[in-house]
């Protein structure tokens, strides 16, 4: 873990002439007359990249990897993440080359195997939401928004009501949310949450009215709650002739127990990443597809897969479509994951997924709550947020202070800092695919460190390659590239200084 | 079957510490009405060697660039990927983490991001790099939309070259479909953008101008003279460029181009049917450009040992702090596909850089030469380019892609689609990848692909 030459960057491994990879000579004739590349467009030199042998390059990568936490090697509960198990065999498959070795522009009847899978992906996804038109394109959560908020926008212009400007968002909501809805060209109100956690009712009715588009709900929501109200809620909306759109960043609670197109939502995004396991990557890729009602499927990107007799192909001739979100067809290796996912699952498999993860969340909120405070009342879905207000009134510790001793204990820190709405907030979700003993685990790790020494806690991580690191400074002094010793820095100074009181907010990305 | 862990035991002792009956009961939250009372219509559960076998029958139904030389371009390109890329990107500790919020625990994929923007900026000629967007359509979107505000022309007027991807010019419209600019395309007859044809475009309304080279049809575009103009008004300068192109030609940066936009797929990453793939961005060291700028960063700084090390930096941009104030709602990215192209880079060096485009290049051009003998072909333009090039064919072009796979590759991009004036053109992109024995192939079984016969 502790290797010291992994903390060189690649660039201070560089020794001019030494090389990894090497080409084959040209077996083609010399150039004709004519140069094939006009001077005035050649680079003096090739861009002044490191030089490293293979050996050199694989150590480095290779100790690099050890300095992370991941969900092979760590317990992971990162709230609004869903950070489970991902299967082996997913890598297998999308490995294959009749996949992988595609390209975007074959000929239709080239790509009928893929097209398959991802038609089929697209029904699957459809049932499992009770929206049946699909766009597998959004290439993550925060895109497929952007396409629902664009398809919203579409279908209400089409309909003559330009004048519906307003996009509603729980105050609990995700960031991306009111990003998104400013992006496709909408004004953003915030609807308040009750102290339950719930969309405060008598807020959102007056907040209703003729101007608004789209409210934008996630449910289960941020704090692990589902709304009950959500049956009263998406009807006054349609009341209003406004669309409900479904932050799906949640789904893995309720696979095969509720639909979101059954309670009452118009559109929603998935996450395949966190609900079908695509693996995170350090940050991506994901994968976001759009599903949505019947109505609104003329309005989905350009191209969608359909299906003829026997055969597969891109439909791209939707003359209402808002256009295209991503140059090709979307994160097609993750929506391989998420198919193999499904299929391996089946129906009770997808619904155990949920059941499990809901009483993994229970579980391990029952016992955290013996330690901190978990200002709503249960029982949660599949994520929970818990408070160390306490600790912080009475011993200066703060949620950031135990996230980072739990790194001590071989665990990854919750989400802390989110949702907004509650102090000191970290936000807990095991995911189904971890055991009873993991879970005992955590919650007498917390029990441990809680009452460890105050300034022990703040001082934390103790274990781990690096500890505390200076955000402050790496804000007002931006270091953003490796330069030669030397060589000035030109980075500017900050554009913005980090909000006061907030040590570091870890948001759930969608 | 399932990835579940907890036995029915063990269920039953969770069950039994929170005092419930069943699992049933911690699901009271969730009104009867809107409960779904009957399973899922999916198929049912397989085991993992019926679907191995399902899923093989599925890969094999597809005509694969393993199988036929790959001669296809438009945006995804069949480059060499050295072993050592896919050795590293499938180490688990990488591709089963999450986005880095907690520094100490993340120092891995957090110095690999360092690196990914420095490589980006080395190889751009920029001072910043972002950690990463989703592939180079939303890119170019993003970039505008930076253009926009660098410049405060928000109801100004967008530029972008004809040919420039037009699948980006697509993306680009439909994310700016419902704000108050403007966007115009500037016809390029000729395969390339006239830049008495831009001078004539520009005015101080003009935000942003977007160029590609080489472009779409493979051409060099004049991206000094481009940029150059586009200052003389105030507007911002993107481009977007081939990353392997720029073992051999002039960077963006020492162009004079504001933003920098690329896809990274040639740099290690698999075709894949489209993606994942890898938007990259880099752009001007200014205070301007930075607070504007979309996605992840991470900075270097020191721990409270004094260590050198890296963290998730200038958050206040993003969109979970500044909500709808954010610059960009981009948040998931595609970090892995960084990796990769990191490694890719790290691997060729600069010396293999220029080797890999010089090849690609001196092929490029010997199958230009090679195809415009075939009988009736012949080069659409007369403009330099890198590896790909647009062939004039007497007659449609849409059977072509058939024709040329029955006959063992994957070549012809058909232009119609995109330009009805092209309709009897293609383009085909060479690799390094390609042998002589393989181009020389593809030359016969052009000559063999007749042409329907006129009316």
């Amino acid at each position: 873990m502790n290797n010291v030459a992994a903390t060189e960057l690649i660039f201070e491994l560089s020794q001019p002439g030494r090389r990894c990879h090497r080409l084959p000579a040209c077996d083609v004739p010399p150039e004709s007359p004519e140069p094939d590349l006009p001077e005035r467009y050649r680079a003096a030199a090739p861009p002044p990249l490191p030089e490293v042998g293979e050996v050199d390059l694989v150590r480095h990568y290779v100790n690099l990897s050890t300095r992370n936490m991941s969900i092979d090697t760590h317990f992971y509960p990162l709230g609004s993440c869903t950070m489970k198990y991902n299967p082996k065999r997913h890598e297998r498959w999308a490995a294959l080359s009749g996949f992988a070795a595609l390209h975007p522009y074959q000929d239709e009847e080239s790509v009928q195997g893929i097209l398959r899978l991802l038609y089929e992906l697209q029904e699957f996804l459809g049932e499992i939401s009770g929206l049946p038109a699909v766009s597998l394109q959004p290439a993550a959560g925060a895109q497929g928004e952007l396409t629902a908020l664009l398809i919203a926008a579409a279908y209400f212009r089409d309909q003559g009501q330009t004048h519906r400007r307003k996009v509603l968002i729980p105050d609990s909501a995700h960031g991306t949310n009111p990003a998104s809805a400013t992006l496709a060209g909408f004004e953003t109100v915030t609807v308040k949450s009750t102290p339950q956690g719930l969309v405060d009712l008598t807020d959102l009715r007056s907040k209703l009215g003729p101007d608004v588009a789209v409210f934008m709900i996630t449910n289960p929501n941020t704090l692990g709650l589902f709304e009950r109200q959500i049956r009263t809620i998406t009807d006054w909306l349609h009341e209003a002739g406004a669309l409900v759109y479904l932050d799906g960043a949640n789904m893995n609670a309720i696979l095969g127990i509720t639909r979101p197109g059954d309670f009452g939502a118009d559109m929603q995004h998935y996450n395949v990443h966190k609900t079908f396991t695509g693996p995170h990557g350090g940050g991506g890729p994901g994968s976001g597809p759009v599903a949505v009602r019947d109505f609104l499927a003329p309005y989905l990107p350009v191209p969608v897969v359909v299906r003829e007799g026997e055969r597969y192909r891109l439909d791209y001739h939707r003359p209402k479509s808002i256009g295209k979100m991503h140059t090709f067809y979307g994160n097609v290796g993750i929506l391989l994951r998420g198919y193999c996912y499904i299929r391996t699952l089946g129906p009770d498999g997808l619904k155990q997924v949920s059941e499990q993860a809901v009483l993994n969340a229970n579980y391990l909120r029952a016992r955290v709550a013996q330690v901190l405070e978990v200002p709503h009342p249960g029982p949660c879905m599949h994520e929970f947020v818990a408070s160390a207000r306490k600790l912080l009134r009475e011993k200066k510790v703060r949620a950031m202070d135990l996230a980072k001793r739990l790194l001590d204990f071989g665990i990854h820190a919750p989400t802390v800092y989110f949702p907004l709405v509650v102090p000191e907030a970290l936000m807990i979700e095991p995911t189904e695919t971890e055991s009873k003993a993991t879970l005992d685990a955590f919650a007498d790790t917390l029990a441990r460190i809680v009452q460890e020494d105050p300034d022990f806690l703040r001082a934390a991580p103790h274990t781990t390659p690096i500890s505390r690191p200076d955000e402050v400074q790496a804000v007002k002094q931006p270091i953003l590239r490796w330069q030669p010793s030397g060589a000035s820095s030109s980075s500017p100074p900050a554009p913005a200084a980090p909000a006061a009181e907030t040590p570091q907010v870890v948001p759930a990305a969608s | 079957m399932s990835y579940l862990l907890n036995t029915a035991e063990e269920q039953q002792a969770m069950l039994a510490y929170l005092g419930v009956p069943s699992v049933e009961e911690l699901f009271v939250a969730v009104p009867p009405e809107v409960r779904l009372r009957r399973p899922l219509h999916l198929p049912p559960a397989l085991t993992e060697l019926e679907l191995h076998r399902q899923v093989e029958e599925l890969a094999q139904q597809n005509a694969s660039a393993a199988q036929y030389p790959c001669f296809l371009g438009g945006g995804a390109y069949d480059h060499f990927i050295p072993a050592v890329v896919d050795a590293i990107a499938s180490r688990s500790e990488y591709y089963t983490a999450y986005t880095p919020y907690q520094a100490e625990a993340s120092q891995g994929t957090l110095q690999v991001i360092f690196e990914y923007q420095t490589l980006m900026c080395q190889l751009t000629g920029l001072g910043v790099a972002n950690a990463s967007l989703y592939e180079a359509g939303s890119g170019v979107a993003e970039a505008v939309l930076m253009a926009l505000g660098v410049t405060g022309r928000q109801d100004g007027e967008v530029l972008v070259a004809e040919t420039v991807h037009p699948e980006y010019r697509r993306v680009l419209g439909t994310y700016l479909a419902n704000l108050p600019c403007s966007l115009r395309v500037l016809p390029a007859p000729e395969g390339f953008l006239d830049p008495d044809d831009l001078q004539a475009a520009l005015s101080d309304r003009t935000a942003a101008v977007v160029v590609q080279s080489p472009n779409f049809f493979g051409h060099l575009e004049e991206v000094a003279d481009l940029a150059a103009a586009v200052h003389r008004v105030g507007g911002v300068c993107i481009a977007v460029f081939d990353p392997i192109s720029l073992g051999l030609l002039r960077r963006p940066g020492d162009c004079g181009v504001d933003i920098a936009v690329a896809e990274g797929q040639g740099l290690g990453i698999p075709l894949g049917y489209g993606g994942p793939y890898l938007g990259i961005l880099a752009c001007r060291d200014e205070p301007a450009y930075l607070r504007r700028l979309p996605g992840r960063l991470v900075g270097q700084t020191t721990d409270r040992h004094g260590q050198r090390c890296w963290v998730l930096t200038l958050q206040t941009r993003e969109q979970h702090i500044r909500r709808e104030k954010a610059t960009s709602n981009i948040c998931t990215n595609q970090g892995l596909m960084a990796l990769r192209a990191s490694v890719y880079l790290t691997a060729l060096g600069p010396q293999g850089l220029r080797e890999t485009a010089e090849l690609c290049l001196r092929k490029a051009h010997y199958a230009a030469r090679r195809l415009a003998d075939v009988a009736g072909a012949e080069l659409r333009f007369r403009r330099p380019f890198f590896k790909e090039f647009t062939l004039r064919w007497p007659g449609p072009t849409d059977a072509l892609p058939q024709q040329l796979r029955q006959r063992g590759f994957l070549a012809a991009l058909p232009l119609g689609r995109w330009f009805p004036s092209l309709a009897d053109c293609f383009s085909l992109a060479v690799t390094e990848k390609r042998t002589r024995a393989e181009i020389d192939a593809l030359a016969d079984a052009l000559a063999h692909c007749r042409p329907p016969s006129r009316p």
